[in-house]
């Protein structure tokens, strides 16, 4: 959406002075406290990060169109764990090692498959029932992550290919196979939500779902669409990421979806609906990955990491509030 | 006499509905395996349902107003982690109180944050689900938390003790049942939070204070947090840092099969109860009829989607959703 006043400047533009701060913070900090020799804002520790923030991030980005929409989606986790087991477990398919190295795509496939699947019945039972997105994948989080179950019990699915970790670790132009499709989503999703119809229609669902209908825009086909879209980003999240670690457990990609929606909100998407953008979400995704890498750069526990984000959702939740207030005359209790 | 017409038989259908199926639960579970209604079985199962249940009656409360918390699980992580450190420090007497005052304290912050500032309660709990994990960490310094002398002290009580036969568990599942199904259903206080869920802004109009009402409502989650960590520690007499990670999922799953919406406004304790006993006994009766333990995810997948759609089809007059 353009930036019609300087309280959008201030939104959007919030989580990069955040994650400028935060560079700038560990910078200093580190110099003091750092635990290695290494420099924070060295260049490979930089490129590395972005490889970390990719598996959530990734999600993260399917996650703000379905915001955007005004619905949620907490069955990701659940839909990663699945796409992964789907990959790796075909690997083993007797007519798949036939098939020697061309099995590779195909398994990618069915793994994506697997994930647009789930998201259409998610989709179709938000569509056809009316039940609240909240709910109804609340409870397939519980369903799907049955089905992982019921694939291999509770032994983890193993199949590390080494032509696939190859894949996976490749770097061209110096960032990692997962970086690329980090940048490649954002891009893709950027043009969805700004340069099409159907981002457009999102928004405007998002925002007035009555007057959406009432303008002709057809929303049961909408979040149809944008429940597959989820849960081919969450598939595709899962295969980059197991391609290069070879094993995934039944319970891997538990508490995802509670990751991606911090970062959603720290990007300044609105729970609400009809307000958001996909380059928010990226600088959310960086500004948690950031703090993690950080605070364990100047020798915080990991514990520390998830009191402070915590408290900087909070806090950020507060002043977006503040920011919203000031023009909306709204009620003072 | 009302005549039984199709539009009385669905809104009696979605009215009682989760109390038919549960019945009829009970009684194909019975018929397949005669163990499922032996007391021993019924017993276990409300007994290990407790600790959930106790939590999802204080959710319940958060519900009915109208808002969420999804920092339960790791709430209760906290209180039984705290209880357990303490009661090798200052003793059980002293450790229990302490406990539910920080648990309570908890509470108060997440009851500050969207009562007063009004804040989004997914959000603020989110976040909080995130900080109390922090907290207990560092309470704990990661590690697992064991009471050095199990089997001489007394605060095993409340998880492992029987009185007149009855584990002490169920005893207090039951109490805090009644004493918040009264507060809910017989106080202006309960009426309140009936209001304010229902129509925040018409609450506030009738001069009901909004920000302390639901504040409260949080205040009570975190009561009924503490004493399922109270539960849970007792019962184990140790405990890892995420002992109760994942519940806030599986707590939010029995408010919403005991029909209370998530706008707002509509829900019982009661009906909590026996969502909270559908999850429990369909658990058990899964397993005893030989299936393995993941059939329970699907089956409770299809449950709470039928629950809530039979609930909403029979409002709005028309099994399918008018959305385009």
């Amino acid at each position: 959406m353009a930036m019609h006043n300087s309280k959008d400047m201030i939104k959007q533009g919030g989580i990069w002075v955040f994650i400028l701060a935060e560079l700038v913070f560990f910078s200093i900090a580190g110099h003091y406290w750092s635990v290695s020799n290494q420099a924070f804002m060295d260049p490979g520790n930089m490129l590395l990060l972005l490889k970390q923030s990719a598996p959530i991030g990734i999600i993260a980005l399917g996650m703000t169109i379905i915001m955007i929409n005004g619905n949620i989606d907490l069955s990701v986790g659940a839909i990663f764990a699945l796409s992964a087991v789907v990959l790796l477990d075909s690997l083993s398919w007797p007519f798949m090692v036939a098939l020697g190295d061309w099995a590779l795509p195909l398994a990618w496939g069915f793994a994506l498959l697997t994930g647009v699947t789930l998201g259409a019945i998610n989709g179709l039972i938000v569509w056809k029932t009316g039940i609240d997105a909240f709910i109804v994948t609340l409870a397939s989080m519980l369903g799907f992550r049955g089905l992982v179950f019921m694939y291999n019990g509770e032994q983890p699915t193993s199949n590390l290919n080494w032509t696939l970790v190859d894949f996976a670790e490749a770097q061209v132009l110096g960032l990692h196979t997962a970086s690329w499709f980090l940048i490649g989503t954002v891009v893709v999703l950027w043009f969805v939500t700004t340069r099409t119809n159907h981002g457009r229609n999102a928004y405007a669902i998002g925002n007035n779902r009555e007057a959406a209908v009432n303008a002709g825009i057809r929303v049961g086909p909408h979040f149809m669409w944008n429940f597959m879209l989820i849960g081919f980003l969450a598939a595709l999240s899962a295969v980059v990421f197991y391609s290069e670690s070879g094993s995934v457990n039944p319970n891997d990609g538990m508490l995802y979806e509670l990751w991606a929606i911090t970062a959603v909100v720290l990007g300044g998407t609105k729970l609400a609906g009809g307000y958001g953008s996909i380059i928010g979400t990226l600088g959310g995704v960086i500004a948690i990955q950031l703090l993690r890498k950080g605070l364990g750069h100047i020798g915080a526990d990991t514990q520390t990491v998830n009191l402070v984000i915590g408290l900087i959702l909070i806090a950020v939740l507060f002043l977006d509030r503040q920011l919203t207030r000031k023009g909306k005359e709204e009620l003072k209790i | 006499m009302t005549v039984l017409t199709r539009q009385n038989l669905g809104s009696f259908l979605a009215k009682q509905g989760i109390l038919i199926a549960f019945v009829l639960f009970m009684i194909g579970f019975a018929m397949v395996n005669q163990r499922f209604i032996a007391m021993d079985n019924i017993s276990g199962v409300i007994r290990s349902s407790a600790i959930l249940g106790v939590i999802a009656i204080g959710v319940t409360f958060v519900v009915i107003g109208g808002n969420l918390d999804l920092s339960v699980g790791s709430m209760m992580s906290f209180s039984t982690i705290v209880v357990l450190d303490l009661h090798d420090k200052i003793g059980p007497g002293l450790a229990i109180p302490a406990m539910f005052a920080l648990t309570l304290l908890l509470g108060a912050f997440i009851g500050f944050l969207v009562g007063y500032l009004k804040l989004n309660s997914l959000i603020v709990t989110l976040g909080m689900l995130s900080a109390i994990h922090g907290l207990t960490l560092t309470w704990s310094g990661g590690k697992n938390m064991d009471i050095a002398d199990k089997s001489g002290t007394w605060f095993s009580f409340f998880g492992q003790d029987r009185i007149m036969g009855i584990p002490v568990p169920i005893l207090i599942f039951a109490l805090l049942a009644a004493v918040l199904a009264m507060v809910l259903s017989r106080t202006s206080f309960g009426r309140k939070v009936y209001a304010v869920g229902g129509n925040g802004q018409a609450a506030t109009f009738s001069g009901i204070p909004r920000a302390r009402i639901v504040f409260m409502t949080y205040l009570i989650s975190a009561f009924c947090v503490a004493v399922a960590g109270l539960l849970q520690a007792s019962r184990s007499l140790g405990s890892q840092n995420t002992v109760g990670q994942g519940l806030e999922l599986q707590v939010l799953a029995a408010v919403i099969l005991g029909g209370a919406s998530l706008l707002g406004g509509s829900g019982t304790v009661f009906k909590t109860v026996i969502g909270v006993l559908i999850l429990g006994f369909i658990q058990n009766g899964l397993l005893l009829a030989g299936l393995d333990f993941y059939v329970q995810y699907m089956v409770t997948w299809a449950i709470i989607i039928l629950a809530v759609w039979l609930d909403i089809a029979a409002k709005r007059g028309h099994l399918w959703s008018p959305i385009a």
